[in-house]
């Protein structure tokens, strides 16, 4: 009886199935890369303003604490974005002709909002709070990154569950003494992790993942 | 199969078989019909035929490779594409004490017919989002009632008018004052002998000040008062008693013995929140006294009071009258004329509760109810007086209403002026009188013989349709303004929001018609009170009142009274309608008119959340009925059948009943309530609008059509007509069937003297059964519930609240039809005995956060878990709606979203909404979360103040709105807290626990104090 198959079949076959596992893993590879890239994330891309207010000049150069402009982070789910009177505050004295921060005396001037570009932006369906995570001892850097090396605001992490999980699940790794929480140039010891061990349970820090912690 | 239900046969069976259930939630279940087992074996009835019609395997695959297409091509075209930057829009001056993302709240007061309630109000960046009781205010007690919670709904309301119209156009403030003036020009001349203004009830200090203001620039224009839910007869019984109109006020917490004729305290009265509080502490036996009050309800229709007697006296409305004179004769007032003989039962039970108020001199307390005659008002007051009660449980002060009037006649007059064209310049503050009077005077129709007429309400409504003016009203969250509450607490109401839609105020009208237009509410109110306080402190007196909000010390102070001897009035007949011959054919019966419970005269019929919520004993929702007893169902040969063809739970079909009264007829479908009076009909008002809204428009039927001047709440033969059609009604009753579990459980307080822990003994509860799956461990708060069955009334107010918070759908009456309504936690309504005068018990059912939960097991994607403090979290953002959850949930808590019910569109009630709670999408399951937001924010605030949540510092909405405190919530770790005491009392039990699913939420068993005279005889 004839070969129904002809030889050549045993390599198509084989490139089909091998081509087709390496397809299958270059196509998830790939979006999975797609979907942690800056293109999806938008982590370091520097997000234009209406205003190009730099935090390299303010908190690098001038030194001015967070919570001078953001007051609510101790006691807010929301830090708080400063109204254009805390802009002035300084403002009327030091380039107070500048052009570009005309938007700002314009503001002033006519009582209506700056509208800034929102960088760090969660699902509608994510409650975050900043005053506890300040209180239990979460760097603003831990999130933010150094905010005094951007002169304009990107996002330095992907806001992603799977990167709150991270701090979640093992506080220890990322928790620092309450004193440099709104410090920029904190450098995590050697010995975080018993630095770490040792702060969770003097805070009272406590492992929530339950998902109504975040989610309700 | 027939699904016809005859209610003669059910009453035949319910009463020869106590073999039936012993509580029971419908008749049909009661006599466990045939029918009501094939209902009850259908869960989903409608998709019963797609389960046994037989599908062939080519059907099958190819319904589902379409599907799995359809899905794929809605993958593709995303509804949501990658949402565009958001923007931050700070403040230019952020107002001190703003806390970005913090709540404040703000306290002023809700005018609910005339009376004030006090009220703290949630703001989020300036919105009001929810509205809370002021624990200070005497007629809140920190407590809320449905409307109330709803009233921030009305504030959002899209169909709320917008612009001043004349005749229909688009006008402006100032050209409605150019043509007041010109009115007034020539009125002056006349010393304003053609103006006249129509208000509600006024309690408003300030408005009181201009009302006089007016009538002394204008000494010949008249002030008329007509409420559309009030006739103000409770003055005129005391005028008749005292000679003057006092207001009449019980202290409930000092009565042994309730006595209500008709009196539908705990619901229709202005402090109703209070006397539910007062009447309920007397009843708290839970780790509490022994003893309780014992309350006697003698009235007509079934009315939330009667269903939480411990006796009631169904009769019909023309007998009470009657009962209340032989009633007064018995407990020693001096009735002149002889007393007909009653038949021997009512004998019986009223010589027991003669008895038992003879005990009890000083102790007790006669309430008459709103609607009755000034005559059964009067002898009230009259039988308190020999009862020694005046003084101790009941007190008088000086009327809390402006000039009471009796509302009636001053209508009558206005319509009398209008037809003899002696009314020319008419303005109406408020209310809907083309709808809410009696149809027969045409008010409406009479509104032409005026020159000038202007109408100020909060809608364009069947009023202002035929008003040549109309002046869109400010909301009470957008006004300035004052309210009295029931005992004269006067509160200053502020503003939440700065009006919506331009609107204006009772009291800028009337500056403008006094010539000052440009005056704001704020001036008027602000300048009033400070002519009030010669103080020097003015201002730090005014700022407390705002904070605190009320005026301390503002109550009025009780009165020393003396009551008239009875002989003086006890022979005036109350007023009644002559009304022709009754006739036999078709059978005529006496008719009681009341405000709906959800939505009074019509006032709130565009408001969702009290349309969709299900009335306290019908369990009906967007419609009224006509409410009748199983025997004049019976005699009047009435039916109805549940569901379609097939039966869906929440759609009953009744027959519809055509109404005669005087020559005018309406249809209204026929609805059985047991425990109603024999040989008269209830009919609900507030149904029936033409000019609405979107959603309160052409609901139900308007009983407006038959009512006269004087039937305004009774009325005699009325001629019923069966008409043979049927009509759908969206009914709760049948949906969530617990199938005749012990969920309910009562006694009285004689058996739990003998034996505190009669109830939980009686079946022997085993220990729990094992589980394979491994236990939690809580090392912080393990959240747990106590709710009181003995405390709930059955008000609703709990289910408004919940929704308010936890930014619940309206879902329309088609959707509840199909038995979809969106509450998280229903009351439950249960009956126990004979059909005709049954007990009644209400159960709150909300999630009952299984500790072993049947829901978390079954979902496919995680998205119902267990948590760290042992709640049943729901996830909605993973989600994908199979409903395995709710199909194993054996207390059918769950609530899914079948289509986009959640309104995302509509942009004024975008800011209605709890920015802490979110908005539900198509196709996820959602439920009761013990209010999770409220919980993480407490814990947040007690951890960075490195401390341990307090008990009580938590309240879920539902606590915080109760006025009875029947819930309570806590944690249950901590064996101090109020919750776990009380689990551990020897009346605490849980539903369903045979099913080891160990709810975190136990209830309190009912106790009854019956009367053993009535009870056992």
């Amino acid at each position: 009886m004839a070969q129904i198959f002809h030889p050549s079949t045993n390599t198509i076959s084989r490139v089909t199935i091998f081509g087709g596992l390496i397809l299958l893993i270059v196509v998830v590879t790939g979006l999975a890369t797609i979907n942690e890239s800056p293109y999806i994330t938008e982590v370091g891309v520097a997000r234009t303003q209406p205003v190009p207010f730099s935090h390299k000049h303010h908190v690098g150069d001038d030194g001015i604490d967070c919570r001078y402009c953001h007051t609510s982070v101790e006691e807010s789910s929301f830090a708080g974005i400063p109204p254009t009177k805390t802009c002035m505050n300084c403002h009327t004295q030091i380039w107070p002709d500048s052009p570009m921060l005309e938007p700002v005396r314009e503001s002033f001037r006519t009582g209506k909002s700056i509208q800034w570009t929102r960088v760090h932006n969660l699902p509608g369906f994510v409650y975050f709070n900043h005053s506890i995570h300040v209180h239990k001892g979460i760097g603003c850097a831990t999130c933010h990154g150094r905010v005094d090396r951007m002169p304009l605001m990107w996002r330095e992490n992907t806001l992603y569950m799977d990167w709150c999980l991270d701090c979640h699940r093992a506080p220890e790794r990322f928790v620092r003494p309450r004193e440099y929480v709104f410090s920029m140039e904190y450098q995590a010891p050697a010995d975080q992790l018993a630095l770490g061990q040792k702060l969770v349970k003097q805070y009272r820090i406590q492992k929530l993942t339950s998902c109504s912690t975040c989610h309700r | 199969m027939s699904n016809g239900m005859d209610p003669a046969g059910l009453l035949g069976i319910a009463q020869q078989s106590a073999g039936g259930r012993e509580y029971w939630r419908s008749l049909e279940e009661l006599a466990g019909t045939e029918a009501f087992k094939d209902l009850i074996g259908n869960h989903l009835p409608r998709h019963a035929a797609a389960f046994t019609s037989a599908m062939d395997r080519r059907e099958f695959l190819t319904l589902m490779g379409a599907s799995l297409a359809l899905a794929g091509i809605s993958g593709c075209l995303s509804p949501a594409p990658a949402p565009p930057d958001e923007k931050i829009v700070p403040y230019v001056n952020q107002p001190e004490a703003l806390v970005p993302g913090k709540p404040l709240y703000f306290a002023t007061a809700i005018p609910v017919e005339g009376y004030g309630r006090g009220v703290l109000v949630e703001s989020h960046m300036g919105r009001p989002t929810k509205v809370e009781g002021n624990p200070q205010h005497p007629a809140s007690l920190g407590a809320t009632d449905a409307v109330t919670q709803a009233s921030v709904l009305e504030l959002y309301d899209p169909d709320r008018s917008r612009v001043i119209t004349n005749a229909g156009r688009v006008a402006t403030w100032d050209a409605f004052f150019s043509a007041l003036n010109v009115e007034l020009e020539s009125q002056r001349v006349t010393q304003g002998a053609g103006l006249r203004i129509l208000t509600e009830t006024v309690t408003s200090p300030t408005l009181a000040a201009q009302l006089q203001e007016i009538l002394r620039i204008f000494p010949k224009a008249k002030w008329h008062q007509f409420d559309g839910g009030g006739g103000d007869y409770a003055h005129q019984g005391a005028r008749m008693a005292f000679g003057q109109p006092f207001e009449t006020l019980y202290r409930l917490e000092e009565a042994d013995v309730i006595v209500s004729l008709d009196a539908d305290f705990l619901l229709r009265s202005p402090a109703s929140l209070r006397y539910a509080r007062e009447f309920i502490n007397r009843r708290r036996i839970p780790g509490g006294s022994d003893e309780a009050n014992r309350l006697y309800m003698i009235e007509s229709t079934f009315s939330l009071t009667g269903s939480n007697a411990d006796h009631r006296l169904a009769i019909a409305p023309s007998a009470i009258p009657q009962l209340a004179r032989t009633l007064a004769a018995r407990v020693g007032v001096q009735i002149s004329a002889e007393q007909p003989a009653i038949s021997p039962a009512q004998e019986k039970w009223l010589g027991a509760l003669v008895k038992d108020l003879q005990a009890h001199r000083g102790r007790s307390a006669i309430m008459p109810g709103e609607y009755q005659p000034a005559i059964v008002h009067a002898l009230a007051h009259a039988m308190n007086d020999a009862l020694g009660n005046i003084g101790k449980t009941v007190f008088y002060t000086d009327p809390v209403a402006v000039n009471p009037t009796n509302h009636a006649e001053s209508f009558r007059e206005l319509v009398r002026d209008l037809e003899e064209n002696a009314a020319q310049v008419l303005i109406i503050l408020g209310g809907n009188p083309a709808y809410t009077a009696p149809a027969e005077l045409d008010f409406a129709g009479h509104l032409v013989t005026s020159n000038f007429n202007v109408h100020l309400s909060l809608y364009e409504d069947e009023t202002s349709a035929v008003c040549h003016w109309h002046i869109p009203q400010a909301h009470y969250l957008e006004s300035w303004s004052d309210v009295r509450a029931y005992d004269g607490t006067v509160t200053i109401m502020q503003p939440l929001i700065a009006p919506l839609y331009g609107g204006r105020t009772a009291h800028e009208i009337l500056a403008a018609v006094a010539g000052q237009a440009e005056r704001a509410s704020y001036e008027i109110v602000h300048d009033y009170w400070r002519g009030q306080n010669k103080a020097k402190n003015f201002d730090a007196a005014w700022r407390t009142a705002l904070h605190d909000g009320f005026i301390a010390g503002s109550a009025l102070s009780p009165r020393n009274v003396k009551a008239k001897p009875a002989t003086s009035f006890e022979t005036s007949e109350p007023k009644r309608a002559s009304t022709g011959a009754a006739t036999k054919n078709p059978p005529s019966l006496e008719v009681i008119y009341r405000p709906d419970p959800s939505i009074i005269d019509g006032r709130f019929a565009n408001n969702g959340w009290l349309q969709e919520l299900p009335k306290p004993l019908t369990k009906l929702t967007w419609d009224n009925a006509v409410l009748m007893s199983p025997a004049t169902a019976t005699r009047l040969g009435l039916t109805y059948r549940v569901g379609g063809t097939g039966g869906e739970h929440g759609t009953i079909y009744a027959d519809v009943v055509e109404l005669e009264y005087d020559g005018r007829r309406t249809r209204g479908p026929a609805w059985i309530v047991a425990g109603h009076a024999d040989d008269c009909v209830t009919i609900h008002l507030g149904y029936g609008r033409r000019r609405a809204g979107r959603v309160g428009t052409n609901l139900g039927f308007n009983a407006n059509i038959l009512r006269t001047l004087d039937t305004l709440w009774h009325g005699a033969s009325i001629a019923v007509r069966k008409t043979g059609a049927q009509y759908a009604l969206a009914c709760t009753q049948f949906h969530h069937l617990m199938e005749g579990r012990d969920l309910v459980r009562a006694g009285t307080i004689e058996q739990y003297r003998k034996n505190p822990k009669f109830l939980i003994e009686r079946e022997s509860e085993k220990e729990a059964p094992g589980t394979l799956y491994p236990g939690y461990k809580y090392d912080g708060y393990a959240w747990g519930m106590s709710i009181d069955v003995n405390a709930c009334i059955g008000c609703n107010a709990c289910v408004a609240a919940c929704h308010a918070e936890n930014n619940g759908p309206v879902v329309g009456k088609q959707e509840v039809l199909r038995g979809r309504e969106m509450h998280w936690i229903r009351i439950d309504r249960y009956h126990r005995g004979e059909p005709s005068n049954p007990e009644t018990y209400h159960q709150p059912v909300p999630c009952m956060q299984c500790e072993n939960a049947p829901c978390e097991l079954v979902c496919p994607v995680g998205a119902t878990t267990h948590s760290q403090d042992g709640l049943n979290d729901m996830v909605y953002n993973r989600c994908v709606g199979t409903r395995y959850c709710s199909n194993n949930c054996p207390y059918k808590v769950r609530r899914f979203n079948f289509f986009l019910y959640s309104d995302f569109k509509t942009e004024s009630l975008k800011p209605l909404r709890n920015p802490d709670v979110t908005v539900r999408s198509r196709g996820v399951m959602e439920k009761c979360t013990y209010c999770v937001q409220r919980i993480n924010q407490a814990k947040i605030a007690a951890e960075k103040e490195d401390r341990v949540v307090r008990d009580g510092e938590i309240e879920p909405a539902c606590q915080q709105a109760c006025p009875t405190r029947a819930i309570i919530f806590g944690n249950i770790n901590d064996p101090q807290s109020r919750v776990t005491q009380l689990k551990t009392q020897p009346l605490s039990y849980g539903l369903l626990t045979e099913l080891n699913t160990r709810p975190r939420t136990t209830y309190q068993a009912k106790l009854r104090n019956p009367n053993p005279e009535i009870e056992n005889g």
